[in-house]
This record gives structure tokens, sequence and C-alpha cells, in this order.
């Protein structure tokens, strides 16, 4: 059958069009606002690589932007550990084939449909020094942690948040571990009993190797989500990262740069948009590999 | 694998799950419950079960703080939005799964990149976009944003349906006189209903639950959306935990009241369709 170009075309335009617009143009658009310095209003100024300069030498940035980088990369790894690995061992045991592995796969996915500020309102209240569930309960299994503030502690305070946002993701990586495990051939279990080998001996050489694609794809996810975060931070610790920018991150450090005037101080716009450059870069590592893995898998 | 009697090995895999279960559910639950206590049993007895039903929270979200014009803010937005998506990725997923060629499969690509890449990296220019566009302060420029970004994944899901229902067919409609137009909404449409409700399902959270355009992009009042509308609420009544919970868990009943009825479809769609491309 011939199927005219014109028609391919008017097909693909409309979502062409809206997507480019609104999705592709601005990213890259973006990037390029870094290059000029400007309030938001007004007029831009073009100052070349100044606030590249600036956001990695002058202390008033590089201070800021250091701890963000690194308080981002001790989230993600801190997030691969508990929630990826937890959706893993989660995932393997729903997978058994028990009665009753549906509704505990439906209740673990649960939390991920709220939304995160509602998330991160209702840790709050879970740590609160005073009145917090988890005090109260570490209370009664005999830990003394009264009046400890999870959240107002520069040594606990990133850890308490990211695990609030593990304890709300926790479903999306174990539906895909779910999905990786339904794809792997039963003969290669059977392979393994034969040998003599356990469970263990199973999980270690048929179920992890099988799982690697999508270990890639979760591994990948998780650092994309975790390097552009902004709002559970916001709604916990607010946009200072508090305490003492113990929990500050460059979705944070970016925000509060150019959107300063709704927190006090003027925003810079320029400067964000060399934050938000660098995030554009590190983010794209990460988009890349993605996109070259579904590429390899669909040459098969 | 079929079972006889519960072994120990079992026995220990449900006390995982149900630790696990509980730790899930638990904070949910203590939301529900601390939205029906007075602030004054609060105080006293944060765990405990509430002494009484105490729906004055409840009310106040309702009556004093017109929750449910801000929902309706938001159900526009996300309606729209998810309507003229799901219109777009249609056409688009039809023409990407029955044309051939290197550019179908680079713009297959070109879309793709959208589902990991996050939008909000283009917040600087999407602010001086939608200015200029005079959409800054408005619904419909979230709706431009969040139409954009629910493409990737009602694309990446559709074409994968659409390729598993056979050429054949359209080409005997051809034959038969039935345009592109026709083969689409009366033998395509009908034929990948189960993908588009799993699109839908999947896109409505990260509308409906987005904070982050909204807070960046709407000033005016009368026009935040929910969630934006709970995030202000909470900064405003953070001590008054009955208001405050019984507006929480509004929000999060809402959600996860939608997550029940659509589950079985979302989990169905996710888990069959992950990797397919």
């Amino acid at each position: 059958m011939k199927r005219s170009r014109s028609s391919f075309l008017a097909l693909v335009a409309p979502a062409f069009v809206v997507y480019t617009a609104f999705m592709l143009v601005p990213l890259i658009a973006s990037l390029g606002l870094s290059f000029y310095e400007w309030s938001g209003y007004g007029a831009k100024n073009f100052v070349g690589a100044r606030n590249f300069l600036r956001l990695f030498s002058d202390a008033n940035y590089s201070t800021r932007f250091w701890n963000a980088l690194g308080n981002n990369t001790y989230f993600f790894v801190i997030t691969m550990l508990i929630q990826n690995v937890t959706a893993l061992v989660l995932a393997v045991l729903l997978e058994r084939g028990l009665k009753g592995s549906n509704l505990f796969r439906t209740i673990f996915f649960a939390p991920s449909t709220i939304s995160v500020v509602i998330v991160g309102y209702l840790w709050l209240l879970i740590y609160n020094p005073i009145w917090g569930a988890l005090n109260k309960v570490l209370g009664l299994i005999g830990i003394n942690m009264k009046n400890f503030a999870w959240l107002g502690n520069e040594g606990t305070a990133l850890t308490a948040v990211a695990v609030a946002n593990a304890w709300q993701y926790i479903g999306i990586p174990m539906m895909l571990f779910i999905s990786g495990i339904n794809t792997i051939p039963e003969e290669q279990y059977e392979a393994v009993s034969v040998d003599g080998g356990g469970e263990w001996h199973k999980f270690c050489y048929v179920t992890l190797p099988n799982l690697k694609p999508i270990l890639f794809i979760v591994s990948t996810m998780t650092f994309v989500g975790n390097f552009s975060s902004f709002e559970i931070i916001y709604a916990m610790e607010g946009t200072l990262g508090a305490p003492n920018y113990a929990t500050d991150t460059l979705g944070t450090f970016f925000y509060r740069t150019a959107f300063g005037a709704r927190t006090g101080s003027p925003p810079e716009m320029g400067m964000g948009a060399a934050i938000a450059a660098v995030m554009t870069l590190i983010i794209g590592v990460g988009v890349v590999a993605w996109l070259r893995f579904n590429a390899a898998g669909r040459d098969d | 694998m079929r079972r006889t009697r519960l072994r120990l090995s079992d026995l220990l895999i449900y006390l995982v799950l149900g630790i696990m279960a509980l730790i899930v559910v638990a904070p949910i639950f203590l939301m529900l419950m601390t939205s029906l206590k007075g602030n004054l049993q609060f105080m006293k007895q944060p765990l405990a079960l509430p002494d009484g039903i105490h729906l004055e929270g409840y009310i106040s979200v309702f009556t004093e703080h017109n929750f449910l014009r801000y929902v309706g803010n938001s159900l526009f937005v996300t309606l729209i939005s998810l309507s003229v998506s799901l219109v777009f990725s249609v056409l688009l997923a039809y023409a990407l799964s029955r044309y051939r060629g290197k550019w179908v499969t680079r713009l297959y690509f070109y879309f793709l990149m959208g589902m990991i890449i996050p939008i909000r990296l283009g917040v600087l220019f999407l602010n001086d976009l939608l200015n200029r566009m005079g959409l800054l302060d408005s619904l419909w420029g979230l709706v431009c944003i969040y139409t954009a970004m629910s493409i990737p994944f009602a694309m990446f899901i559709l074409t994968g349906y659409i390729k598993m229902v056979p050429a054949e067919i359209d080409e005997s409609a051809t034959i038969d006189g039935c345009g592109t137009g026709r083969i689409i909404t009366h033998i395509i449409l009908p034929l990948i209903r189960p993908a588009i409700a799993t699109v839908a399902i999947y896109n409505f959270m990260p509308i409906w639950n987005d904070v982050y355009f909204p807070l960046v992009f709407i000033f005016d009042q009368s026009k935040k959306t929910f969630m934006l509308h709970v995030t202000m609420f909470f900064g405003q009544y953070s001590k008054d935990y009955n208001l405050i919970f019984s507006a929480l868990s509004f929000a999060a009943l809402v959600s996860l009241i939608f997550y029940a009825f659509g589950s079985k479809q979302l989990i169905k769609g996710l888990t069959a369709g992950a990797l397919k491309g």
C-alpha cells in the first residue's frame, strides 16, 4: 500500500510542535540564557562565560554549588542502597507465586501515586522531635531518641529526607524488576536446581544476570530523578536546604538563585541558568546512556 | 508453582512482606488518624486512636478554605492536558508504527528522550516563552507544559500497542474506501482501548500531583492548582494539626482512590509493556 509523505507529516505535526516548543526548545534555549545576566525583567546583558566562572570560583556560589553537588551524590547513593535494593528484594519475594502477592504489590506501589509534597509533609510529622511517630516507636522498642530532631540535625537530615523519598518511590523500581523477572525462562532456574544449587545460587546466577538491563534502567531513572529533585526538600527542609544547607541540592540552589525574589534575595536568572546548564550536563549523561541502551534493545 | 503446605521459608517471606506493608501503610494510617483527632488529644497521645471523630478539619477545608475551587482548577488543567496529549499521541503513534524508514526511527527516539528528560530544566526559557505568549499566570500555560510532558510516555506505550495490530487490517479497510482518519477512529482506537487507559492513568498522576510549575508560574490566588493550594495552606496553618491533616488526607485520598480504581489496569500495562519498543 502506498502511504503519502504528507499524511505522515500531518499525523506527526501536532505532537511534534507541542513537544518541541514546550520541551526541547526550552531545554536548549535555557542553556543559552546562562551566558546572560538579567533579573527576569528588562534587558539581558551578554556576559560570556562569567556566570560559570563565578559558579565555580566565586566563594558565594562555589561553596553552595559543591555542597549541593555532594548532597545530590549522597542522596543518589543512599536511594540506590535503600530504595532500589529493597525494591529488588521485594520483587524477588513477590514473584515466588505466594498467595496475596498481588495485594502486597498494590500496597507497595500506592505511595508513588501521592503528591511528593504531601509525602514530605507527612514525614515532617513522623520525624517531629516531640510528637513524631518515629521517636515514639523507637522509644517503645527501647531506643531512646526522645526530642531528637532528625530533620534539624546536620548529620541525619539528608538521610532522613532520602528515607522519606525512598518510602514513596519503592514501588516503581519494584514494578520494573517484576516485569524483568517475568521474562526469565523457567528452564534457567531448573538448570541450577539440577546442578544442586539453592535459592541463593538461583538469585546470583539466573535472576541477577537477567535483570542487568532493568538494573541499568532503574539506576538511570534514580540518577536523573535525584539530580533534578526539588519538591521533597522544599516540603521538608525549605528552599534553603536546612539545617545549614545540609539538604541543599542543585534543585533548591537553582530555585533560590533563579527565583530569589520569592525567598528574599533578588532573582539572578543568568546565574540560575548556569546552574541549570550544569544540571542538564550531569543529567544528560544519564539520558544519553539510557537512549543508547534503548537503541541497543531495538536492534535485536 | 503449586504448593501443598506452607513451608518455613514461605512464612519468613510473609514476615518480610508484612513488615514492609506495615512500614508503607502505617504513615498513611497515621495521617488519617491525625485528621480525625482533636488538637488537644494529638498533643497528648499522638499515636493513639482518635477518642472521637473530629470532622472539624474536613468541614473547614471545604467551607472556609474553599478546597473544591482549587480541585476544579486542577481538574481543568489535568483533563485538558490529558485529552489533548492523548489525541496528539494516538496520531503520532499511528504514524510511527505504520511508516518505515530512518526518519521514523529518528523521530521515535526524539520523542522517547522526553520520557527521561526532566522538563523543569527548561523552566527559565519556559518562563520567557509563556510571558511572551501572555500565558504566564494562566492555567493554559500549565496545559501547554503538561501536554508536552505527557506525549513521550503516551507515544511509547501506544506505538508498542498499535504495532501489534496487523497492518493488513488497515489495508483491507483502505480498499473498502476508509481514509486514515476513519481507520484510526473506527479500527485502531477500539483495539487499543486498554493501552489508552494505561496511558491516561499513568499520565494523570504527575500532572495532578505537580507543584513545581504552579509554584513558579502561578501568582493569582484564584488560579492556584489544588496541590499548590495545599502547599501554601500547609505553610500557613502548620500548627493546626487537625486542620492540616484533614487537608493532607483529603489530597492523598483523592490520589489513592483514583489509584484503587486504576491500579489493575496500570500495573498490567506497566509490567507488560515496560520494555517493548
